[in-house]
């Protein structure tokens, strides 16, 4: 296997420039969704994917970016494979990515929660983190609801400035 | 890419979305990838793929009628953050939903299709419980009956995760993290009913005693889930009461709510007249969603624009 074929640009670094269709700040690769790239011997160019959640209706146009780049780079035989498993987490977000996520108002996520032996505990404590608000990085923000305009974010207010932010929610 | 080529590219829209004839994704119908393209989804030794089929069925059909109760609220919920709170967690169990379906047409190697389970199937043929296809009430009883469900399949995706199918162990293994932030979401607002004012806890209690008749249902495992559970496919439903108890006493204390009595889900319990969803006995309350989710499908068959 590899990745490069006579005259044309590699295909690791064309599946590279294809962005997230709702975080267009973010390559797939950034967003640790793009998981391997490759050539078989018969000339046909993997890729493949992993879903952020089960329900990311961006899953298609993905496809359909990552199909139409390689054809622009000239690779007419491309085949774009879906991978369940290991599960995506935020962890896989890059830090190049994270910076993008900051620059463009949204609040990058921070560590996966580590998962604690038994039943998977229903915490209905008042939330404590704390999050810096991306404009104007006080520290005074709150949560507003666990879901927002994406599946994988969470909305906020940060109390300082009084503008709204989303929150890339650890999973 | 250069912005000449972007323009090419997008310039017109039209043509944006209608070059590629692999994904028409903006169909209902035909025209979306299989949520599967390029997952191994061969039956693991010694397993009935018949049967195998059939518990994705359940597992599928239970996340895709929710899913369809919870976009009723969509546009109707108290507030707009509560609005689209409910259309995620819908998403994400349609997510679920389409990767369980495409699931049972690669284990029983009839190679339907995810469109041809949900829109073509009638309500008979439907393994769902009771307790998702109820008509939604009011906020309460629809926050109550989330609890209950999230609580039942969080417990049963974690244990799902080590199944022997390893197709259906990466489902579960993604479901555990959506169903943990639905359950958080449904105990918060029980305890906001519960523990606020003497209107809002009575709709509370309302609602829990609304759903508690369809619990037991939940428990009862079937034929099919004891065998598979057997072959470590598949969870034995009834291992899972203790942890829904624990955890349902935790939010119900919290919210200063009562469990409501036993005597009210003893008419479930065990009883193959309510409790048969898992066989396709359903009420008409699924008849008059079926109506409304497979309308447009039915009327216009094998549509793609």
């Amino acid at each position: 296997m590899t990745s490069v074929r006579g005259g044309l640009p590699d295909v690791r670094e064309i599946a590279e420039t294809v962005t997230d269709p709702e975080l267009p700040m973010l390559s797939l690769a950034d967003l640790g969704v793009l998981r391997d790239v490759w050539v078989t011997h018969a000339g046909t160019v993997v890729v493949s994917i992993t879903p952020t959640y089960s329900g990311c209706p961006a899953m298609d146009a993905m496809r359909a970016d990552l199909k139409r780049a390689l054809r622009d780079a000239g690779y007419e035989d491309v085949e774009v494979r879906t991978v369940l498993e290991p599960a995506w987490t935020t962890d896989w977000i890059s830090s190049a990515g994270r910076a993008k996520l900051a620059e463009a108002g949204i609040s990058p996520p921070h560590s996966a929660p580590i998962r604690a032996a038994g039943p998977i505990q229903l915490d209905l404590g008042a939330t404590v983190r704390v999050l810096r608000c991306p404009q104007c990085g006080s520290a005074r923000t709150e949560e507003q609801s666990r879901f927002s305009s994406t599946a994988c974010k969470s909305l906020w207010r940060c109390r300082s400035c009084l503008e709204p932010f989303e929150h890339i929610k650890e999973i | 890419m250069g912005h000449s080529d972007h323009l090419d590219d997008y310039g017109d829209a039209y043509g944006a979305i209608a070059e590629d004839n692999d994904a028409q994704r903006w169909a209902f119908g035909s025209g979306f990838d299989d949520p599967l393209a390029g997952v191994d989804t061969s039956v693991p030794s010694e397993v009935d793929g018949t049967d195998l089929a059939a518990y994705c069925l359940m597992l599928g059909d239970d996340a895709l009628i929710l899913s369809h109760r919870l976009q009723e609220w969509v546009s109707r919920a108290p507030e707009l953050e509560d609005d689209v709170a409910i259309a995620n967690i819908a998403l994400d169990l349609l997510g679920q939903a389409r990767l369980l379906l495409a699931r049972a047409g690669k284990a029983d190697g009839t190679e339907r299709e995810e469109d041809t389970y949900a829109y073509l199937r009638p309500a008979s043929e439907f393994r769902n419980v009771a307790l998702v296809e109820l008509e939604n009430g009011d906020f309460a009883h629809s926050l109550a009956r989330l609890l209950v469900f999230s609580t039942f399949r969080l417990a049963l995706l974690d244990q799902l995760r080590t199944s022997r199918d390893p197709v259906l162990a990466a489902i579960a293994a993604k479901g555990v993290k959506e169903v943990t932030y639905h359950r958080d979401y449904a105990a918060r607002w029980m305890l906001r009913l519960g523990d606020g004012t003497p209107e809002s806890h009575q709709r509370a209690a309302d609602g829990m005693a609304a759903v508690w008749p369809c619990v037991g249902e939940l428990f009862t495992p079937h034929e099919i889930e004891l065998r598979l559970a057997t072959a470590g496919v598949g969870v034995d439903p009834s291992t899972l009461r203790a942890e829904f108890d624990a955890v349902v006493a935790q939010v119900l204390s919290a919210a200063t709510l009562q469990r409501p009595p036993e005597s009210a889900s003893s008419a479930t319990d065990g009883d193959t007249d309510a409790a048969g969803g898992r066989d396709g006995r359903h009420t008409e309350a699924l008849t008059g969603l079926l109506q409304e989710m497979q309308g447009l499908a039915r009327a216009h068959p094998e549509a793609t624009w």
